[in-house]
């Protein structure tokens, strides 16, 4: 009994320390005095000071971040719209072959889906002059394949919600796009904000399809660390992912606090 | 009543899916201020017709109209119909209040009245304690009271009711079947029932449409459709019955006799249409009106039998007994007796009779 309880004890730690060391040394080496990233030179806050110096570092930060809130929103919109397709309309030829469409981005190499877009806006360069290659470009590569897992998201909400809620707004006198905005939309919004979180992650996450598909001037974040981790790591760059953990935490925890009082209001109210 | 035009025409209205007829060619009036189930077995058509008249489904063929108004191809969000759902349909989303107050906003109702109705409609069905909770927070029977009360906010023409105490406990639908009931009398809004169970049926309706595989098998009142089933199948879906085949011998006035070659005995019943000498027909006796006679001299309508089986239900028990190989008839008796006196046991020859009044002749 005691050593099983032990067992579970050095399991748990094993686990947890498998998840967050890598995390904690980071954040641990950010705070280094040495400009080597591995040897520990003492305590220092120098890197946070040249990160905010570092133009290059932090506009790829902000282009990442513009390309993943517009990538996200689009992604969102065009997501909801195929699952509403999928689950609500007859099945069809076309349904069927959106169907697979949506599904391809989400079984396809990252290298295949960049270098087909790739293609595609070359050859639409040389026809018609357009896209530059750049931040319109990524944004589009990026929405292509997060839309697919935006799709999937919702859809399963789609299809566990009853259909006869809809049908009573219609009951009741609500037209088909009111029935949409004051029963659907409200019931589907949190597989809407799990879908934006997810495309919002995916684009902040990707280096392939932008490194295919981006232009110069359009340098994102993944792309300015990985190409000067090539170099040799730059305390900096700990600095920086410590700052977005640290924000990604703190977002979480209010999000954790906020429906934890809703849980709250609501065992209230029964 | 009579003259006035029924509140629902149904004219030869068919629904088909690929090749199923779900519902086939059915007509039907419905009159103001009715109580009116559509009664059957699951898939039997009901429910698509509701939904057909609610606006959720068009009819392949045929016309629905309302109030005398062709509302076929006219959209539910349009039509002065509204449904209680089956699954009640509550918007989770949204308090009570405002599950109650969907449909009046939509009417651009303005705000002052809104709450009013709203109020009014809470005191109706009893749930005025409950305006701000959310549907999650309220009981089976809680929800079915605000579906009730969204559905006639908007003070319907027709209310359509799909299963209405399907989900509720068997104590709470009878007590809710009488609320139903009563509310409708009050309200002499027409009510439109879609419900499988024979029971609620009876209890509630003004008339009832037995449906079968997408037809009105009998549409009647509830007392005409058990004393007087039109067809095998009515007979079988509502209540227990007896059914005894036999030749027709002669009829004199509105008595039939009856001769059943199997069981070698002669039968009267009561019957108004002619029927042709020497046809097979179905007489069906129902449990409760075949009584046990001490008389035993081979008159008609008397059957012999031996006891095989006995259901004690505590008020009632059902007897099975044996009359010839294979056929059996059941019959029931109140148990007036205290429990040592049991009046009948198992394997007893007993003499049963009834009345060529309390019988009938089912041509189907």
């Amino acid at each position: 009994m005691k050593n099983s309880r032990l067992l579970q004890i050095i399991i748990l730690v094993l686990g947890f320390g498998f998840l967050y060391l890598p995390i904690i040394s980071l954040i641990v080496y950010s705070f280094n005095e040495s400009r080597l990233v591995t040897v520990w030179g003492g305590f220092s806050t120098k890197w946070y000071g040249e990160l905010l110096n570092n133009s290059q570092l932090l506009d790829a930060a902000w282009l990442s971040i513009k390309i993943g809130i517009i990538n996200a929103t689009i992604a969102v919109i065009l997501g909801t719209l195929a699952a509403i397709v999928l689950v609500r309309y007859k099945r069809s030829k076309m349904r069927s072959s959106l169907d697979i469409m949506v599904a391809a981005p989400l079984v396809m190499p990252d290298v295949i889906i960049g270098l087909s877009i790739l293609l595609l806006f070359v050859s639409l360069e040389n026809m018609l002059g357009w896209p530059q290659r750049g931040q319109l470009t990524v944004i589009l590569a990026h929405t292509t394949f997060s839309m697919a897992y935006v799709t999937v998201v919702v859809r399963s909400r789609l299809i566990s919600m009853d259909r006869s809620l809809e049908e009573a707004a219609m009951d009741l006198g609500a037209k088909p796009l009111l029935v949409f905005l004051t029963v659907t939309l409200p019931i589907i919004a949190p597989s809407l904000a799990a879908g934006w979180l997810l495309s919002f992650t995916l684009s902040m996450d990707d280096l392939v399809i932008a490194s295919f598909v981006s232009g110069p001037g359009a340098t994102t974040l993944p792309m300015v660390v990985y190409s000067s981790v090539r170099l040799g790591v730059s305390p900096q760059i700990n600095a920086l992912a410590s700052i977005i953990i640290f924000v990604v935490s703190i977002a979480v925890l209010v999000a954790g606090l906020m429906m934890h009082k809703q849980e709250k209001r609501l065992a209230a109210g029964g | 009543m009579t003259v006035e035009t029924p509140i629902v025409q149904l004219q030869q209205v068919s629904k088909h899916y690929g090749g199923v007829h779900a519902v086939d060619d059915i007509s039907l009036d419905i009159h103001h201020g009715e109580f009116f189930s559509l009664l059957g077995a699951s898939g039997c058509g009901k429910t698509t017709l509701l939904r057909m008249l609610a606006g959720f489904e068009t009819p392949t063929k045929g016309r629905i109209l309302i109030d005398g108004q062709d509302m076929t191809a006219v959209p539910a969000y349009d039509r002065p119909v509204n449904m209680m759902f089956q699954s009640y349909a509550l918007f989770p989303h949204m308090c009570v209040a405002d599950n109650i107050a969907y449909g009046l906003k939509r009417e651009g109702m303005n705000k002052q009245q809104q709450v009013e109705r709203v109020r009014e409609m809470m005191a109706l069905v009893k749930i005025e304690q409950y305006a701000q909770r959310k549907p999650h927070q309220l009981s089976g029977g809680q929800r079915q009271r605000v579906a009730l009360a969204r559905a006639l906010a908007r003070q319907p023409k027709i209310l359509l009711l799909d299963e209405p105490l399907g989900a509720l406990d068997k104590k709470l639908r009878e007590e809710t079947q009488f609320e139903l009931v009563n509310l409708q009398a009050r309200l002499k809004t027409t009510f439109i029932v879609v419900t499988h169970d024979q029971e609620e049926a009876m209890t509630m309706s003004s008339r009832i449409a037995l449906i079968n595989a997408g037809r009105i098998e009998q549409l009647d009142t509830p007392r005409r459709i058990y004393e007087f089933p039109a067809t095998r199948y009515a007979a079988g879906f509502i209540g227990l019955a007896n059914l005894l085949t036999a030749r027709v011998v002669s009829q004199q006035d509105d008595i039939v006799t009856l001769y059943s070659d199997q069981l070698g005995c002669e039968f009267n019943v009561s019957h108004g249409q002619p029927l042709a000498t020497d046809a097979e027909v179905s007489i069906i006796i129902r449990p409760e009106k075949i009584q046990v006679t001490q008389r035993s001299d081979n008159a008609v309508n008397q059957l012999k039998g031996i006891i095989k089986e006995i259901a004690y239900l505590g008020d009632v028990s059902i007897y099975y007994a044996e009359i010839a190989p294979g056929i059996r008839i059941k019959f029931t008796q109140s148990n007036v007796q205290p429990l040592a006196e049991q009046p009948i046991s198992w394997d007893q020859e007993v003499t049963l009779t009834w009345s060529a009044y309390s019988c009938g002749i089912l041509s189907q």
